[in-house]
């Protein structure tokens, strides 16, 4: 395990004995102290880990860098339909930590982190638009690439790659009417 | 007055009727000639460049390939100005209606060359968010092929122009009276005093 992030990853347990965080390298790799290390969390608890993490002066995780959708459907060996992912960056104690969030139909839905890293208002709104995923107390919900009025969301993988006749959608300007 | 007559004995044009006849076609031939000679040489593109394709048309605005030898040079960013649309690159959905409204907005006559593999058929984008052609909404006058076509191939686009031009009979200005098909209703209604201008 990377020497960094190992008393990050055993404070969380010491924390949080409840749960199973199943820590794991994203990737392993011959150089361990370049592995980054993923830690997973339910929804119900996911506000009391990332407070802790951002708060406690051990993990110091000032910085959201990346907040991602993913959606599972006919992975192999997958659990649950949706991810969402969390890429956690600390400046001051110079490590890095991701974490993961499963949720399944027919009403996926994830705490909003807003209150914590202000930056993931937009990130959350595009997850929201492209997975359908519903973050509960977001300030402004809204989608962010589709228009509002678009019914589907677009990389689900039950969704099809050619769309359900949006592109269609328009009116027909000819020479006569323009 | 030719139908009237025309059962009994052909009509016969007076010297002055034949000058009249003759000196107005002239006029309008030349009207037209002079007409489209302007119009082909003074196309002023409006540039919907929304991908690579816009790069190849800045090339060819640039002095290597220089489009002012057709006098198209004058790239115009209002469609007020513009009697050429060059749609260059791929069209999103959420794109579509803007170019709709751009097209809705220039001035007649207007022509549009839709530039590339993407504008023309949608290209490698086959995807929920990509319109496949544009000229499936909007009438297109002239296909560029390439991806991105070379300066050269555009330039030829807009020969293609100036040829159709050239070509087209001058309209006159009851078939051009279309009107925009746009109705602005007013959203300000002022209030009047009860006697005021009294």
């Amino acid at each position: 395990m990377s020497a960094k992030i190992t008393p990050v990853i055993e404070l969380l347990q010491k924390q949080f004995s409840d749960i199973d965080f199943a820590p794991a390298p994203l990737l392993e790799m011959e150089d361990q102290s370049k592995e980054q290390w993923c830690v997973k969390v339910g929804a119900d608890k996911l506000m009391a880990v990332m407070s802790f993490l951002r708060s406690d002066e051990r993990c110091a995780f000032e910085q959201l860098s990346d907040l991602a959708g993913v959606d599972y459907l006919n992975f192999p060996n997958a659990k649950d339909r949706y991810g969402v992912t969390y890429s956690l960056l600390s400046l001051s104690n110079e490590h890095r930590l991701w974490v993961k969030v499963f949720v399944n139909d027919p009403n996926p839905e994830v705490p909003s982190v807003v209150s914590i890293w202000h930056g993931a208002t937009w990130m959350e709104r595009e997850v929201w638009d492209m997975f359908g995923v519903r973050f509960t107390d977001h300030p402004d919900l809204r989608r962010i690439l589709t228009w509002e009025g678009f019914e589907a969301h677009p990389l689900r993988k039950d969704y099809p790659l050619t769309g359900r006749g949006e592109r269609e959608n328009f009116k027909v300007i000819t020479r006569e009417s323009a | 007055m030719g139908l009237a007559s025309a059962g009994s004995m052909p009509y016969q044009e007076s010297k002055e009727e034949f000058l009249t006849t003759k000196l107005s076609h002239l006029i309008d031939l030349l009207r037209k000639q002079s007409i489209n000679w302007s119009r082909k040489n003074s196309l002023w593109p409006m540039p919907f460049a929304t991908a690579c394709c816009g790069i190849e048309l800045m090339a060819t605005g640039a002095s290597r390939y220089d489009i002012a030898r057709f006098g198209a040079e004058v790239m115009r960013f209002t469609p007020r100005q513009c009697d050429l649309m060059i749609c260059a690159g791929r069209v999103a959905i959420k794109t579509m209606p803007v170019l709709q409204r751009i097209y809705m907005q220039m001035a007649e006559p207007k022509w549009v060359i839709s530039m590339g593999a993407c504008a023309s058929t949608g290209g490698v984008f086959d995807t929920y968010a990509v319109v496949q052609g544009v000229d499936q909404f909007l009438p297109v006058d002239v296909y560029v092929p390439g991806c991105p076509p070379r300066p050269e191939t555009l330039l030829e686009g807009v020969m293609a122009i100036q040829r159709l031009v050239d070509n087209e009979g001058m309209i006159n200005s009851k078939d051009r009276e279309r009107g925009l098909g746009l109705v602005v209703q007013p959203t300000v209604q002022v209030e009047v005093e009860k006697g005021a201008g009294k």
